[in-house]
């Protein structure tokens, strides 16, 4: 089939759309965007988060004929005009990432919980983000990072 | 496989009708883990996404009408008053990406033994209201679920509402996994205590081939409170009548080991929680004091 | 342009520097190796054993090679090349012939248009099985009647370590102890994934996300029939490896593919296959006996350990090996025996994952010290630093620690870090209880434990194997950045020292998100005075540079890098004496390149950039001190060095109903020279959660050898909600002879952390719990201690090497020891 979508603010169309395809399927291979990524297939750990008309899903359980016509944002539409987007730049001062694979979709859903609570305490923070993992950091900088994102002062250092 | 986007309900139902085999799909939670593990073939999917008020929730005559489509993220903020145990139920499941997508539609139609909103849809009596071509019906919760992920909805049927009785009691809900965010229920409870009838009802959660009314449990309650005159003039249940209450939702459960818990434990937990729940729900009703309806049974 | 005093290089050795691929990661253009493709690229798939143990009576592979869009059906009939490989010995079959060992092994290969098309392919090939009754019982492989999984039976090392005399060590109190550990796994987000090329000169361009290129190659290269130097790796974006990556998962698979079909072919893992395509944690058994004077003096400990490798060989010689080292733990006791098992089972194979070994055993020995401190009626803090070791104490292998070994002050970091605050039980937010959410207790059952262990763990690799690092620094002129030609004056970029000179590094070591990359550059930064650094991607064509494992990188790729620079350095000083004096003698010590000059003695020399009208390049190889193998007592100058480690956890339990929530974790690592502190804070953040996983909830199960729980839905990994605060500590005691006396400290958090954590379960439930990953029965008493009948009996062995180096079965790989 064919899917029509708005994808970063660009109009696209893709041809040869499987019916049980999934939107994140079609964000990869067929639009090249790798930016968001499958580490599960399940909608366990949040690494293809993206926005799907303004509201965060796993993109890896929408069919993509579910976004036919929909505004999908990927992590690669949140730098607008080669500046990094404050949550972007957040995480890299923070320390936030090491291996990365998960950071695009907690990315996304940081940005996602600081557009809904824009200074959310420790639990909102924990709360919102469980459901994205990360198997290296321990998460403790990605929480420093979303409080610099949203303009409070780092955490503590121990020594 | 074909793609179906029907644009309104009748349009749905005709396409449910046309193929019998295909999947509904609304929020896709369950539906996509399947098709991405290839686990699942169908001629159709059919995506009830576009079909408007599916979702909506709305009041009448002391009931509650919620839409099938009414998502997780939906459930916890527009039910905290007047179906506490789902809200709380609903802010269990998965992730808040989850919750945006997920439906209560969705939860029933998968009929998993450790979907989320059972245990209270359970507790609070509801009906689940099913549509075709030949029209619409009402199936009890109590009738709905036949077997593990299995329903007793007829070929061309698809869920439209769930009805339930706004709560006139407190409720609760207590839902136990190995870590702390994203579980698989090992075990759940719900309780709903309907002074308005002079009612309790219980759900249980993953502790059974599916989800299971403590009924023993409930006629229990019922008679304590009946014939101690408790939902008139509330007092202090006691040690015995929480044991008692416990010890029978527990043996109402019929679980197995599996690769998220053994059967010991979940009738342990059952007994802790079951307790616990009670505990909360009557606290809430002694402290609401007179000027609650009661009925007259 | 003026240089001041003032100005100084930023961005060295001990600050945090930002990631240098920081950006692309925040902007989702990093390229992991899943996310690679090539133009015609076909998709590879691999058909796997539903069976733990069975034999392949019949192979038919038609329908599957008919199927529009496939390109190629591969069986182990078809392989032209070696049919084995491996990391110790070469005993893994690249594709089962004849016979599989564990669930999930490789029977056949697809090369197809598309994944679906390639996926059903493999659904096509039909393949009649025999299944046999597999072995999935470590003591049960011990047995005499067990079936032999391999050639010379089951047991495939044991290492034995006798110091002092335990037989006659003379012991007031005895503590006896059996304690159990699943299979942990090392579940990174990026499953694996990769991409050969077919090259015109009939080798092939392999792009893949590993830990060990030039190990890799060893490995692939005889398997296709080509010499090492037609196989050319270059390493992509690796998404996390924690020693899942040491062993080769796709590589073989899809060089095969490439060759055959002459086409690009990718291969990427779902989480699914990932779980079963990668090794594991060894289980283990473990029983200790430590016996003590009336007055609290530690006299003697007895060790018996059993680990399960599973189907194959993988690192697990070296796995026990190191386990047996640290069995008693970071402590002095004068009478020292350990018997360490190695056997074969159906159990899916296991090797290296975060701690190699030394997790298991700190699990047992640190529960062994605080059962020891009750039974003294002695405070577990003050045994510990009773007996901490310290620069000079000497191990069971007899080895003397001669590197730094702060051991009493981590365990005293610990003991003083502030505690959280503790709320009351009743009125909290439902997120501050355990369960949180679940909404499973308002306060009830609650109760607060805390508990401390110390741990130790080697760097670099050990049993006198050799693993160098190389890397390439060159220097050169760089052109000037930026809009700066009107006026440089206003632009900071001319003003920063050495601004007109760039260094280039080039090395094999791989970076797997732990911070490489950016350490090297702060080291390059700090050796040769300038900012502008540019690290290349990893690839063959450079050195062994050893694997990034074993928390050895940052020494030894850092130590190569080191090296390097600083033969630069001297290039350098050789062109300056010639501008300084000409035909004149060496210049005056110190020679030292900083802030964008040439130093000698205190004084300006030259600009660099100047010095570089020809770019100067060097080659190092950076190696660490020898080491030896077990004599027959185990004795032997087993390891490099040591970082230790100790922490304090504090938990709360909700007593009744058996689920726990940690509150804080106070870490201290001994970590010699801090290179890059939010880098380290990091790494020990990670490790504590993966820690937390162990201790908690993470074990892939397997019932008579069939995975059970191949998925994030039931192998649960820590979440935001898991993961406490934690404080870290770093006490920099520099090691002696290593490159700004750094310690690799990637392992030690992840040591200790699993068993500080069950130390604080005890004190908050009383329960004895004896395994990990703990359960909620466990903590709800709802199951008794695992029991055991006892230790089985040492197996007969030729010696303290691998059992089949003693029938001739070494490999290329042998030196792995």
């Amino acid at each position: 089939m064919k899917l029509s979508l708005t994808v970063n603010g660009e109009q696209r169309v893709i041809d040869d759309v499987d019916a049980g395809e999934s939107l994140l399927t079609v964000l990869r291979d067929s639009l090249g965007l790798t930016g968001t990524k499958n580490a599960c297939e399940q909608g366990e750990c949040g690494s293809c988060s993206v926005y799907l008309d303004d509201g965060l899903v796993c993109s890896c359980l929408v069919l993509a004929g579910q976004a036919e016509g929909a505004e999908v944002v990927t992590v690669e539409g949140l730098a607008a005009r080669g500046e990094l987007d404050p949550v972007q730049e957040a995480f890299a001062q923070a320390g936030a990432i090491q291996c990365g694979f998960c950071t695009p979709g907690l990315v996304m859903a940081v940005h996602d919980l600081l557009q809904r609570v824009p200074d959310p305490s420790d639990g909102q923070i924990r709360e919102e983000l469980a459901g994205n993992l990360c198997r290296c950091t321990g998460y403790q900088k990605v929480i420093s990072a979303v409080r610099l994102a949203a303009g409070r002062t780092n955490g503590h250092h121990g020594y | 496989m074909h793609f179906l986007q029907p644009t309104t309900w009748d349009e749905a139902l005709e396409a449910r009708a046309g193929l019998p085999d295909a999947l509904p799909v609304a929020g896709g939670t369950d539906v996509l883990v399947d098709l991405n593990f290839r686990r699942r073939h169908a001629p159709a999917l059919i995506d009830l996404g576009r079909v408007p008020g599916l979702g909506e929730v709305s009041a009448e005559n002391g009931w509650l009408r919620i839409g099938a489509a009414a998502t997780y993220d939906r459930l916890m903020t527009a039910l905290r008053r007047d179906f506490p145990a789902l809200a709380v139920a609903a802010r269990t499941v998965g992730s808040p990406q989850i919750r945006h997508r997920g439906t209560i539609g969705g939860n029933l139609g998968t009929a998993s033994p450790a979907g989320d909103a059972h245990p209270p849809l359970l507790a609070a009596g509801a009906e689940v209201e099913v549509a075709s071509r030949a029209g619409t019906r009402r199936i009890a919760i109590a009738d709905f679920f036949t077997g593990p992920k299995r329903t007793a909805m007829a070929p061309g049927e698809l869920i439209s509402a769930v009805h339930v009785p706004r709560a006139s009691g407190p409720q609760q809900f207590a839902k136990v996994g190995t870590r702390n965010a994203m579980v698989i229920a090992v075990c759940s409870v719900a309780l709903a205590l309907h002074p308005d009838r002079r009612r309790v009802g219980t759900g249980i959660g993953s502790a059974g081939p599916v989800p299971l009314a403590a009924v023993e449990a409930e006629r229990f309650l019922e008679g304590v409170l009946d014939e101690g005159g408790l939902w008139e003039a509330p007092r202090p249940l006691g040690d015995a009548v929480r044991g008692r209450f416990a010890d029978l939702v527990a043996s109402a459960a019929r679980p197995v080991d599996d690769v998220r818990g053994t059967a010991a434990y979940r009738v342990h937990a059952l007994r802790v929680l079951a307790g616990r729940v009670l505990d909360w729900a009557w606290a809430d009703y002694l402290e609401a004091g007179a000027g609650r309806e009661v009925g007259a049974g | 342009m003026v240089t001041t005093v003032t100005d100084r290089v930023r961005g060295g050795v001990g600050e945090s520097v930002v990631r240098v691929d920081a950006v692309p990661k925040v902007t989702g253009t990093f390229d992991y190796a899943s996310d690679m493709r090539a133009d015609g690229m076909l998709w590879g798939a691999v058909l796997r054993s539903p069976h733990p143990y069975a034999r392949i009576r019949h192979v038919d592979a038609t329908a599957a090679a008919t199927l529009p869009g496939v390109h190629a059906v591969l069986l182990a009939d078809d392989l032209e090349g070696k049919r084995t490989f491996g990391l110790n010995l070469d005993d893994q079959p690249v594709l089962a012939d004849g016979l599989v060992r564990y669930h999930g092994e490789p029977v056949a290969l697809v090369a197809a248009r598309t994944p679906a098309i390639a996926h059903e392919a493999t659904t096509l090939i039909a393949v009649g099985w025999e299944p046999l009754c597999p072995v999935t019982d470590m003591e049960d492989a011990l047995r005499p009647d067990a079936p032999r999984l391999h050639d010379f039976g089951n047991v495939l090392r044991h290492v034995h370590i006798t110091r002092g005399h335990p037989d006659e060590a003379e012991a007031d109190v005895w503590v006896d102890g059996y304690y159990e550990t699943g299979m942990q796994d090392q579940a990174p987000l990026g499953p694996e994934a990769g991409l050969a090329v077919p090259a015109e000169d009939g080798g092939v361009d392999l792009f893949v996300a590993t830990q060990w290129l030039h190990v890799d190659r060893e490995q692939i290269a005889p398997c296709l029939n080509l010499p090492p130097e037609k196989v050319r790796i270059t390493l992509a974006g690796v998404g996390g490896a924690f020693g899942a990556r040491e062993d080769i998962h796709m590589q073989i698979h899809a060089c095969l593919l490439a060759l055959r079909t002459g086409r690009p072919v990718k291969m990427s893992f779902g989480r699914e296959e990932s779980f079963l395509g990668h090794v594991h944690r060894h289980p283990s058994r473990i029983w200790l006996r430590h016996g003590a004077t009336r007055d609290g003096r530690l006299v003697t400990v007895d060790a018996r350990l059993l680990f399960d490798g599973g189907a194959y060989t993988s690192s697990s010689p070296a796995v026990l090996g190191n386990a047996a080292t640290f069995a008693a733990g970071p402590y002095e006791v004068p009478n020292v025996r350990i018997e360490g098992t190695l056997v074969y089972t159906n159990n899916p194979p296991c090797g290296a994952m975060r701690g190699f070994g030394a997790p298991q055993v700190c699990f047992a020995h640190e529960a062994q010290m605080d059962k020891l401190a009750a039974a003294l009626h002695t405070d577990p803090v003050e045994l510990r630093l009773r007996h901490a070791l310290h620069t000079g104490s000497v191990l069971p292998t007899g080895q003397v620690v001669t590197g730094s070994a702060p051991v009493r002050e981590l365990i005293e970091l610990c003991a003083r870090a502030p505690m959280p605050d503790l709320q009351p039980a009743r009125g909290r937010d439902q997120l501050d209880y355990p369960g949180t959410t679940g909404n499973v207790t308002h306060g009830e059952g609650v109760r607060v434990g805390v508990g401390y262990a110390v741990g130790f763990k080697n760097t670099a690799f050990s049993e006198g194997f050799d693993d160098s690092a190389t890397a390439r620094v060159t220097l050169s002129r760089s052109e000037p950045t930026g809009c700066l030609k009107s006026a440089p004056e206003a632009s900071g970029e001319a003003q920063r020292p050495g601004s007109g000179v760039v260094a280039e590094i080039r090395t094999a070591a791989v970076e797997m998100g732990q911070g490489l990359t950016t350490v090297l550059t702060q080291i390059a930064r700090t050796e040769l005075g300038v900012e502008r650094v540019v690290l290349h991607t990893a690839d063959t064509s450079m050195g062994n540079a050893g694997s990034t494992s074993a928390s050895r990188q940052s020494m030894m790729a850092g130590g190569a890098v080191q090296l390097a620079c600083r033969l630069v350095r001297d290039r350098l000083a050789a062109r300056a004496r010639g501008v300084a004096a000409p035909g004149g003698g060496p210049l005056p010590e110190p020679v030292e390149l900083r802030d964008g000059v040439l130093a000698a003695g205190g004084e300006r020399v030259a600009d660099v950039a100047d010095l570089l009208t020809e770019p100067v390049a060097e080659t190092a190889v950076y190696h660490h001190r020898p080491t030896t193998g077990f004599d027959d007592a185990g004795q032997g100058d087993i390891h490099v060095t040591f970082t230790f480690a100790a922490q304090r956890a504090v938990v709360e339990v909700d007593n009744e109903l058996g689920i726990a929530r940690v509150l804080q974790v106070a870490a201290a690592v001994d970590a010699g020279k801090v290179l890059n502190p939010a880098g380290f804070e990091g790494q020990v953040e990670g490790g504590t959660a993966q820690g937390l996983g162990f201790a908690l909830m993470e074990e892939l199960q397997a019932e008579n050898g069939l995975v059970r729980n191949p998925s994030f839905t039931d192998y649960l990994i820590p979440t935001f909600l898991d993961m406490p605060p934690v404080l870290t500590y770093a006490v920099e005691e520099p090691d002696p002879h290593v490159p700004y006396g750094l310690k690799g400290i990637g392992e030690a958090p992840a040591i200790v952390s699993t068993a500080a954590i069950v130390a604080a379960l005890r004190d908050a439930t009383g329960r004895e719990l004896n395994r990990v990953p703990v359960t909620p029965d466990d903590l709800a008493g709802l199951r008794p201690p695992r029991p055991t009948p006892g230790p089985p009996p040492v197996p007969d062995v030729p010696g303290q090497w691998p059992v089949p180096y003693y029938h001739q079965r070494a490999s290329t790989q042998s030196q792995l020891m």
